[in-house]
């Protein structure tokens, strides 16, 4: 299915029970510079709108939220070893992490692509 | 993401002042902030990263044009007697301070505390302070308000402050301004650039070689184009102009020091010299003098400290430091913390007790709950190339 977005610039991509988030390229040029990136541990419960990661910046923390409540099923590392990843493909491989989804509604709910980007311009 | 709004949230307010570079920064694509009551470039198409790197391996420029540059001159022409009536007001040596040379400094107030730090510079026919953006207009009211009629106390308004630093500045400032050359650090001189006078002193904010120059604010696009041409010189924003100080372990005002903090407090005991503390020959008569001069006797109770933390993760100012993971007591809190792009690690400096302030000394910030451990580790982090030969 297309991807969906959230207000708080997070994209999502849902593939059966598994939604695959990261932060929209609107968001990384908003930031500037990554140099820090904190994500959830596997296995953690995770609710709609809970912050669970964190990217920092040179001058400051910005949480990511969760768009969708279930289990954190895997993280990505690659963005812990090498921050600015998410500058240059925040939205392929600069994933952040991947849920396994409790509330299929909560999909329904998200924005499409031209919604957000007509939020965004 | 909670940082990034969307552009509706981000017009300027058109209460926001602009230097003489505005143009400038929008024709370089310049991310634009409030900062102080301006509109400045927080970065231009480089980003914070690349331009602070440029920095230390180049020439950075930056426009701080949104500083305060004070003119403290007398009316019966007693020059002689400026710098004696300014010692009034700062803890540092000044009647000492020769014609052409600048000295880092700070107004105190009654407790001792820093109303600002500034530079004084020794122009011969007056003194040209050079203050914090945020504080200027304040500085203005603290200078007037204490010292002899007698001084004629003017903020500059029709000129433009430009700092070009790094190992590359004196190359990028020759051509046009071929007495740079001889300069050492904290000379201050005024020269002919381009046809019209500009103060040119050798200083900066980044613990590397450069130079700062007041300019004509009608002539200071020219001169910033005409700098911008050469090999090597890029536009610096502020965001890089933070992490190049904070590596260079120099204060911020209103983080790292503030009107509670004293000299002694902020390890800024090395900007007084002798000749103002207890046994010296103008020993004290500054404000908050008692305050001050005792702390140098040895009581003052915490001291402002670097801090490397062996994670990762920055360590930001407001966060609370601990001897350990679990004691309820705080021992010190973080001032600045963030990233040293030329270290490739985290980087902090804060306030800890006495006791806990020698370098090597493991202690703990609290960063969203999690006690990270930080080694107290001397400053500068990143040594400093001023060329004082």
């Amino acid at each position: 299915m297309d991807r969906k977005f959230t207000p708080d610039h997070e994209w999502v991509s849902i593939d059966g029970d598994i939604a695959t988030v990261g932060i929209t390229d609107y968001a990384q040029s908003q930031l500037g510079d990554l140099v820090f990136v904190e994500l959830p541990k596997t296995g953690r419960a995770i609710r709609k709108g809970e912050a669970v990661a964190v990217v920092e910046s040179v001058k400051a923390a910005s949480d990511v939220y969760s768009p969708l409540t279930g289990e954190v099923v895997a993280v990505n590392e690659g963005i812990v070893a090498d921050p600015a990843l998410v500058n240059s493909d925040p939205e392929q491989s600069a994933w952040m992490f991947k849920v396994r989804l409790t509330d299929r509604a909560e999909v329904e709910a998200l924005m499409d692509e031209a919604a957000y980007r007509q939020q965004i311009t | 993401m909670s940082a990034a709004s969307s552009p509706s949230a981000n017009v300027a307010p058109h209460s926001l002042q602009r230097t003489p570079l505005y143009d400038l920064h929008l024709a370089n694509d310049a991310k634009m902030v409030p900062f102080a009551g301006y509109e400045m470039p927080l970065h231009y198409r480089l980003g914070v990263l690349k331009e602070h790197l440029h920095t230390r391996a180049a020439t950075g420029l930056f426009d701080v044009s949104h500083m305060g540059q004070i003119a403290i001159r007398s009316r019966s022409g007693a020059v002689g007697q400026l710098a004696l009536a300014l010692e009034r007001l700062v803890p540092a040596d000044l009647v000492e301070l020769g014609v052409g040379r600048q000295r880092y400094t700070v107004l105190t107030n009654v407790t001792g505390g820093i109303v600002d730090d500034i530079m004084v510079a020794n122009l011969g026919s007056h003194l040209l302070v050079t203050v914090n953006a945020a504080t200027k207009n304040n500085d203005l009211a603290h200078l007037r308000a204490n010292m002899p009629d007698d001084c004629q106390i003017d903020m500059l308004a029709d000129r433009a402050l430009i700092a070009l630093q790094g190992p590359g500045a004196e190359d990028a400032l020759l051509p046009h301004a071929p007495a740079a050359r001889s300069m050492r650090f904290m000379d201050v001189q005024r020269m002919t650039i381009g046809a019209v006078e500009c103060v040119v002193s050798r200083s900066g904010y980044t613990g590397e070689d450069g130079f700062e120059v007041s300019v004509p604010a009608t002539h200071a696009d020219a001169l910033v184009r005409s700098l911008l041409r050469q090999d090597n010189v890029a536009l610096v924003g502020l965001g890089a102009r933070d992490s190049l100080r904070l590596e260079a372990g120099l204060c911020l005002y209103g983080r790292d020091i503030d009107d509670t903090t004293t000299p002694v407090e902020a390890a800024l005991e090395w900007s007084i010299q002798k000749t103002r503390r207890t046994g010296g020959k103008r020993a004290g008569g500054f404000i908050g003098a008692e305050v001050v001069l005792a702390q140098l006797a040895g009581n003052a109770s915490r001291r402002r400290v670097g801090l490397r933390p062996e994670g990762r993760a920055p360590v930001r100012g407001g966060a609370r430091i601990y001897l350990d993971e679990t004691s309820d007591t705080a021992i010190g809190q973080v001032t600045s913390g963030g990233y040293g792009p030329s270290l490739t690690a985290p980087v902090a400096m804060g306030y800890v007790d006495l006791a806990t302030s020698r370098p090597g000394t493991r202690l703990f910030a609290d960063v969203r709950g999690i006690r990270h451990p930080a080694l107290v580790a001397p400053l500068p982090f990143v040594a400093h190339r001023y060329r004082r030969d």
